[in-house]
């Protein structure tokens, strides 16, 4: 059996894990120190041997990302923090910064060292405010302590942090759409190549990674790269948070290593609500695709999600019960990518709009199996022609759902009108 | 009696909507030069420009807009275009307590339906729309990352978590009868959308303090690997 591996959310439970001064008591800042004493191309080698690939969904291996900086090359570097926590379902990073903000500060100090930048930006979504005065704090506080500045703890290496908020745009979690943002411009992606690492920020080498992997860089300094790659599974090291939200007994979040299933999570967070039974559910967000309950035993981990024909994604566990319609979900889903849709490429600006349109009739039992395939068709025209990654995630909730609840859309269908009684899925469902 | 600034052209329509009163200016002007020093290039300081001339209207005016352009050197159609790109920017004035209700799937099914569906209708104002009084705006909003305490209500961007309709309509009731709220995971109190907006561009309010570290969802884990005596592996001695 899996058990879990409290690390990043260790001390969340203390009253005050946000300040420096619990953090320090803990052991944090440390790992700068130690960090700091190595040659940069060390830490860069530990990244790369412990395995971590990046937690904000795609997976891309941390190091390797921080090796194509080219090195020497008398330009400015650039880390960006992609805070920009968004993705439906997830709710990882947004707590992490709330209780632990210095260790993704720590993080922060360390991995720009690594990549010798001495401009570092947390791009954080505006949406959440106390998060935000967190951040500040945790930065102000490590500026007061000479983490951050000029000549940090006497060795040479000046870094400025900069707290960075969005103003509400899913897109600008994409990598490149987050640095047009940055830099003033509406959030809208930049066509790859070249990549961030050669041209990112103001043209300049970028490193660009999600707030748990960069968290989670300190842990491997102090620890070593074998201890982290002694978590989790031969390709997907390490551990990572897992957050599970919905018809669940008790929702929250679980850090475990990296190839725990759903069952054994689920067995930790009570089951299914009483009295119902798994449907449907995502395992990294609303554009990964959907699994069932015959995906219950499958992994956790890249390979293995990717094989069973999803993607592990953020490890957003939205969890829904047989008393919910599928069809409404995945018509919801689709609103929310048409509505953050930014509108440079058609496929996906149209494609969203019509998906809209279409499901917003059928979940009216307005339609027939002839819309189906329009809506695959409509997939097809979709997924792979996208300029960025939001146009194919859009795709997901729509071709998952046929595949495995196409008797549901026809029900649907046969019905003229949606034939479940949504007051049954609330949280207060059965109460009065 | 409004003062055009030296560069605005005679032409332009000297009204309230179109310039900022002197001492407001100057007040502005400081905090952006703060703002713009942070940025290796100016135009980087535009997002947070924005939210500070919102904290200064409540939304983001024709006055904001050049004001924005002003600072940063561009022109003020350069950034129209990036105020109507971003769903924080408002384009006409809100509540002072702008609430928001997930009604993305997850919080929808569990409740984020039927909470806005009786908020609105008890409140008497639409998406996007405000109350006669101006103390209250209300907006359907997509995930804000809470789904582990679904259905999520937001008010000034302080997290209500584990709502339900009473509680919803409760919590607006309170606002406009001038109550202290309190967020489930955030400050003690809520504060104004002017106030928060000038957080978001950059300016700490010294409240960072205040309210809990973490919710309850978020140490269920913690608390189950305690409880059963579960734990990371101990790194070995002599690692790098």
């Amino acid at each position: 059996m899996t058990t879990l591996t409290p690390i990043l959310t260790k001390h969340w439970d203390r009253p005050d894990s946000f300040t420096r001064e619990a953090y320090e008591d803990d052991g944090g800042y440390e790992a700068l120190r130690t960090a700091l004493g190595m040659p940069q191309d060390d830490i860069i080698q530990a990244v790369k041997d412990s395995g971590l690939r990046g937690r904000g969904g795609a997976g891309f291996p941390t190091g390797m990302k921080w090796g194509f900086i080219p090195q020497a090359d008398g330009k400015p570097h650039y880390l960006v923090v992609n805070a920009d926590e968004s993705e439906p379902g997830t709710c990882k990073d947004i707590p992490l910064m709330m209780a632990n903000p210095h260790a993704l500060v720590e993080g922060v100090i360390i991995s720009a060292y690594a990549i010798r930048a001495n401009i570092a930006f947390i791009y954080v979504r505006g949406e959440v405010l106390h998060v935000i005065r967190r951040l500040q704090q945790a930065v102000a506080e490590a500026y007061e302590a000479g983490y951050i500045g000029t000549d940090i703890l006497g060795t040479g290496f000046d870094l400025e942090l900069v707290v960075h908020s969005g103003a509400g745009a899913y897109i600008c979690g994409e990598e490149t759409a987050l640095l047009d943002s940055l830099e003033g411009f509406r959030g809208q992606p930049r066509l790859k190549p070249p990549f961030p690492a050669v041209a990112g920020l103001y043209g300049g080498p970028t490193v660009i990674n999600n707030v748990e992997s960069i968290a989670s860089v300190p842990a491997i300094v102090a620890n070593g790269a074998d201890w982290f790659a002694s978590m989790g599974t031969e390709k997907s090291k390490g551990f990572g948070i897992f957050s599970l939200s919905g018809h669940v007994t008790r929702p929250g979040q679980y850090e475990a290593p990296l190839g725990i299933t759903l069952r054994e999570l689920l067995d930790m967070a009570g089951g299914v609500r009483a009295g119902h039974q798994l449907k449907f559910w995502t395992p990294g967000g609303s554009s990964t695709p959907l699994f069932t309950d015959e995906h219950l035993d499958v992994p956790l981990d890249f390979e293995s999600v990717g094989a069973a024909g999803s993607m592990l994604g953020t490890r957003a566990l939205q969890i829904f019960d047989e008393t919910t319609c599928v069809v409404r979900a995945v018509l919801r889903w689709s609103e929310f990518y048409a509505h953050e849709s930014c509108g440079k490429c058609t496929p996906c600006r149209e494609g969203t709009y019509w998906y809209k349109q279409m499901l917003k009739r059928l979940e009216q039992g307005q339609g027939s199996e002839e819309d189906l395939d329009t809506l695959l068709d409509l997939s097809d025209n979709i997924l792979g022609r996208s300029f960025c990654a939001l146009g194919d995630g859009a795709t997901s909730p729509v071709t998952s759902s046929i595949q495995y609840f196409r008797d549901e859309y026809i029900r649907h269908f046969e019905m003229g009108a949606c034939p479940f009684d949504h007051a049954a899925s609330t949280v207060w469902a059965g109460e009065k | 009696m409004n003062i055009r600034r030296a560069d605005e052209s005679v032409e332009g329509s000297a009204t309230v909507s179109t310039s900022f009163e002197p001492e407001v200016l100057e007040r502005l002007e400081r905090d952006a030069k703060e703002i713009i020093a942070r940025y290796p290039k100016p135009r980087s300081a535009l997002l947070p420009l924005l939210h500070l001339v919102q904290s200064e209207e409540g939304y983001v005016s024709e006055a904001g807009v050049r004001f924005c352009a002003d600072a940063v050197g561009i022109t003020p159609a350069q950034v129209t275009g990036v105020v109507t790109f971003y769903t924080q920017y408002k384009q006409h004035p809100v509540g002072d307590f702008h609430v928001g209700v997930c009604i993305n799937s997850l919080c929808a099914i569990m409740g984020g339906d039927q909470i806005w569906r009786e908020l609105s209708e008890y409140v008497g104002v639409g998406h996007d729309e405000s109350t006669e009084d101006g103390k209250v705006s209300l907006e359907r909003i997509e995930c804000n990352a809470a789904c582990d305490y679904a259905p999520v209500m937001m008010v000034n961007w302080e997290f209500f978590d584990d709502m339900t309709p009473d509680k919803a309509k409760q919590l607006v009731d309170d606002l406009r009868a001038g109550k202290q709220v309190a967020p489930t995971r955030g400050a003690e109190s809520v504060c104004s959308w002017k106030q928060a907006s000038r957080v978001l561009a950059g300016f700490n309010d010294g409240r960072a303090g205040e309210g809990a570290q973490a919710g309850y969802a978020s140490l269920r884990g913690l608390q189950l690997a305690k409880d059963s005596g579960w734990a990371a592996p101990e790194p070995e001695r002599g690692a790098e």
